[in-house]
């Protein structure tokens, strides 16, 4: 078993299996800490404009990367060809990649300067916080190296990766990346991080997008008696 | 129909004092938490002001309560759904820290520990949000108390609208009331509308709207849509709390801890039956001046035989009923029409009304008359504006409110010739619509307001909740929440209820 077996054919169950399983346990067993823990009403200095883009750029750099990799070549080729996904991935994921990353920066410094914040700050916040701001430098990053080879045999090799991670193949998963830039490889260890710490920290937030809100009615009254 | 029934309150202003018994015993109960301080799920503002958040009745600024759309639906005024999901990130029209007060503590210890010096040792204030020091502390929960702050600033006032404000700065009209505030325990509360987790719900039996602490994911938006901003963000736990009506005590047939402390005896607790299909119709009324007439019919007579045979086929139990017989908030608000609701135009069918106020003859010592109406005073020439109290309690018209304050005053002209003069002045009676009967009531529950009077409370029927009595027999008794590990429906560490037998058919019933 190799090192590359464990960090791309091991560890990405580990990681899904942590987030399942951890984030279960405190769905099931503690859900008053299940929140998104917003801090506007201590500050609201710039929130609209920093929480927004940072908030929109993830979102679409997530929705990019789920479609993006896991989408079979042979599904998107009578829409797309490989080149040009690569070039699509690199312009959409890049300009999302920005604004996430400009909201992030003034997240973080709104969060380590201002004083009421920072006094309600625990270290799991910052952890996250930090690791979602060296990942979107190191995404950024990845579409300088991509920039380098546009042939889009790199984006094969990656979506393979996680089509084979899904499929429960680890071994084809661990070859199909050994030979990729250390960037990428570094973008998915840390990617696979956030599936870890999400049970642990705030992330949690993100399942709970309230989507439901749109089918149900405006008032809701409970009863004592069992229906 | 459909009959429920609520707990509502009544408050007589004409008998707070603004001690804040009311505020502290609530405060201490419920909310001397870290990330609540600045939280008062009961406060006693002095009006005119700006009150407690700031501008809290400004909904051009803040956009709490319903809007009503030209097709006659209703939406909350923050926005429909789709802007309410399109503003989580970032919620414009959420109130900060500084629009309640930043919450202080002093530094008592410095008392003790001060070193000999030439000064007395000072507790200076220190934030209990950020803990630095706080050099000047410029706005509390209450700061405008008796009318603290220049008048310009407390002119800000929203029931100042259409009224010439400014001779009310001068110190010869000045007036003033207190206001005591609580979370109004909607019958078409905006919080729930506007809450994206679906957190925020009423209770049937007893009509408190709660926030389940455990479903809410902080998401904020209820603070901006409650337009008496009376549910508060809690910043350490992360999740919305609001008044709960002291529900314990409530399900117990005891008033909530803001009635039973009040020591002017000016707070009513009593069922309210209501007819829950009409709620949606009643609070799209076209016209806002109408909202309190229209509220006043959804509430229903639990006297009427054919309400009462509603009433038992939508599950009320006897008792509920009974107690909707004696309940001192239906003979205040529907009986006699002295209690009123707090800014109906809100559109959220408030459950918490108020008795206004009488006030000292304005220009007697000044003009060397009063204007009389008969044997009592002219309301008009009250020292505060008519207008005013309308346009905080009656969307801006002025008859209920002064057909409330006439029977006060008939009330106390009447006992006086009675008293007095020993006579039964019956006309002053009939001008403001009254009977010797409703009087005699009206006196005793306003003036001697004894305890049993005051608080018709029925207790909540435990049993209800309980699927099968007999089947809790054998069960586990004392449960710290968790349910004796196993009587929640999904459990991470094995679904078995520990209070249902598995092996053998018993005569208990589950399903």
């Amino acid at each position: 078993m190799t090192f590359n077996f464990l960090l791309f054919g091991v560890y990405p169950y580990v990681a899904v299996a942590i987030a399942a399983i951890g984030a279960w346990a405190r769905f099931d067993m503690a859900q008053y800490t299940w929140k998104a823990h917003s801090s506007q009403m201590l500050s609201n200095d710039g929130m609209r404009v920093a929480s927004n883009l940072f908030h929109v750029g993830v979102i679409f750099v997530l929705a990019g990367h789920f479609v993006g990799l896991l989408t079979p070549e042979w599904l998107y080729h009578s829409v797309i060809t490989t080149q040009n996904k690569q070039l699509l991935a690199m312009v959409s994921g890049g300009f999302f990649g920005v604004l996430g990353l400009i909201g992030l920066t003034m997240l973080i410094k709104r969060r380590m300067n201002n004083e009421r914040i920072k006094a309600n700050t625990s270290k799991a916040d910052m952890l996250v916080l930090g690791m979602l701001w060296v990942q979107l430098v190191l995404g950024l990053l990845s579409i300088l190296v991509s920039s380098t080879h546009l042939d889009g045999s790199v984006m094969v090799q990656l979506a393979t990766w996680a089509q084979s991670i899904v499929i429960l193949n680890p071994t084809a998963a661990a070859e199909s990346i050994e030979s990729v830039n250390i960037i990428y490889k570094l973008h998915i260890i840390l990617g696979l991080g956030f599936f870890v710490v999400f049970p642990f920290t705030r992330l949690v937030h993100v399942v709970s997008a309230p989507v439901w809100y749109f089918g149900r009615a405006y008032q809701i009254v409970r009863q004592k008696r069992e229906a | 129909m459909k009959i429920r029934s609520q707990v509502g309150m009544v408050l007589n202003l004409d008998k707070c004092i603004g001690c804040h018994t009311c505020s502290i015993t609530c405060k201490n109960v419920w909310t001397s938490r870290e990330g609540m301080e600045y939280a008062w799920f009961n406060n006693v503002e002095t009006k005119p002001g700006i009150g407690y958040p700031k501008e809290w009745e400004n909904q051009d600024k803040w956009n709490g309560g319903w809007k009503r759309n030209n097709s006659g639906s209703l939406q909350p005024k923050i926005g429909g759904k789709f802007r309410v999901l399109a503003n989580i990130f970032a919620n414009p029209d959420l109130p900060e820290i500084d629009d309640y007060y930043e919450p202080f503590d002093f530094d008592y210890q410095n008392l003790h520990t001060a070193p000999l010096g030439d000064h007395q040792p000072v507790a200076r204030p220190r934030s209990v949000i950020s803990g630095k020091r706080m050099e000047k502390i410029d706005w509390g929960p209450n700061w405008e108390e008796i009318l603290g702050t220049e008048f310009e600033k407390r002119s800000k006032d929203k029931n100042f609208d259409n009224m010439q404000k400014e001779i009310y700065g001068q110190y010869e009209n000045t007036f003033m009331m207190y206001l005591p505030r609580l979370c109004e325990h909607c019958l078409n509360p905006a919080c729930a509308a506007a809450c994206p987790s679906g957190a925020i719900y009423k209770r049937e039996e007893d009509g408190i709207v709660l926030i389940d602490q455990e479903k809410c994911r902080g998401w904020r938006m209820c603070v901006s849509a409650c337009p008496y901003k009376k549910i508060y963000f809690n910043w350490k736990s992360g999740k919305s709390e609001k008044c709960i009506f002291c529900y314990p005590r409530i399900e117990s047939g005891e008033p909530t801890v803001c009635s039973e402390t009040c020591v002017g005896r000016i707070r009513y607790l009593g069922v309210l039956l209501y007819d829950a299909d009409r709620i949606l119709e009643v609070a799209s009324e076209p016209s806002e001046q109408n909202l309190y007439e229209k509220q006043l019919e959804i509430f229903l007579d639990p006297n009427d035989p054919a309400v009462i045979k509603q009433a038992k086929a939508d599950g009320i139990h006897q008792d509920v009923i009974s107690a909707a017989q004696q309940s001192p908030v239906y003979k205040l608000a529907c009986d006699w029409k002295l209690a009123l609701p707090l800014h109906p135009e809100y559109r959220t069918l408030p459950m918490v009304w108020y008795v206004p106020p009488l006030s000292p003859i304005q220009h007697a010592t000044q003009e060397g008359f009063i204007g009389m109406d008969g044997v009592i005073p002219d309301v008009e020439s009250l020292r505060i504006p008519m207008k005013y109290l309308a346009n905080m309690l009656t969307a801006g018209d002025e008859r209920p409110v002064v057909l409330a304050l006439k029977r006060l005053l008939a009330m106390r002209a009447y006992k006086r010739s009675e008293h007095v003069e020993n006579k039964k002045d019956l006309e002053v009676l009939e001008k403001v619509g009254l009977t010797e009967f409703q009087v005699e009531e009206m006196y005793r529950y306003l003036a001697i307001a004894n305890y049993e009077d005051r608080f018709v409370i029925p207790s909540a029927h435990r049993e209800d909740a309980v699927v099968d009595a007999y089947g809790e027999r054998s069960g586990c008794g004392f449960t710290f929440g968790d349910g004796c590990s196993g009587n929640d429906d999904y459990n991470m560490f094995g679904g078995k209820k520990s209070n249902r037998r598995d092996i053998i058919d018993s005569v208990q019933i589950w399903e």
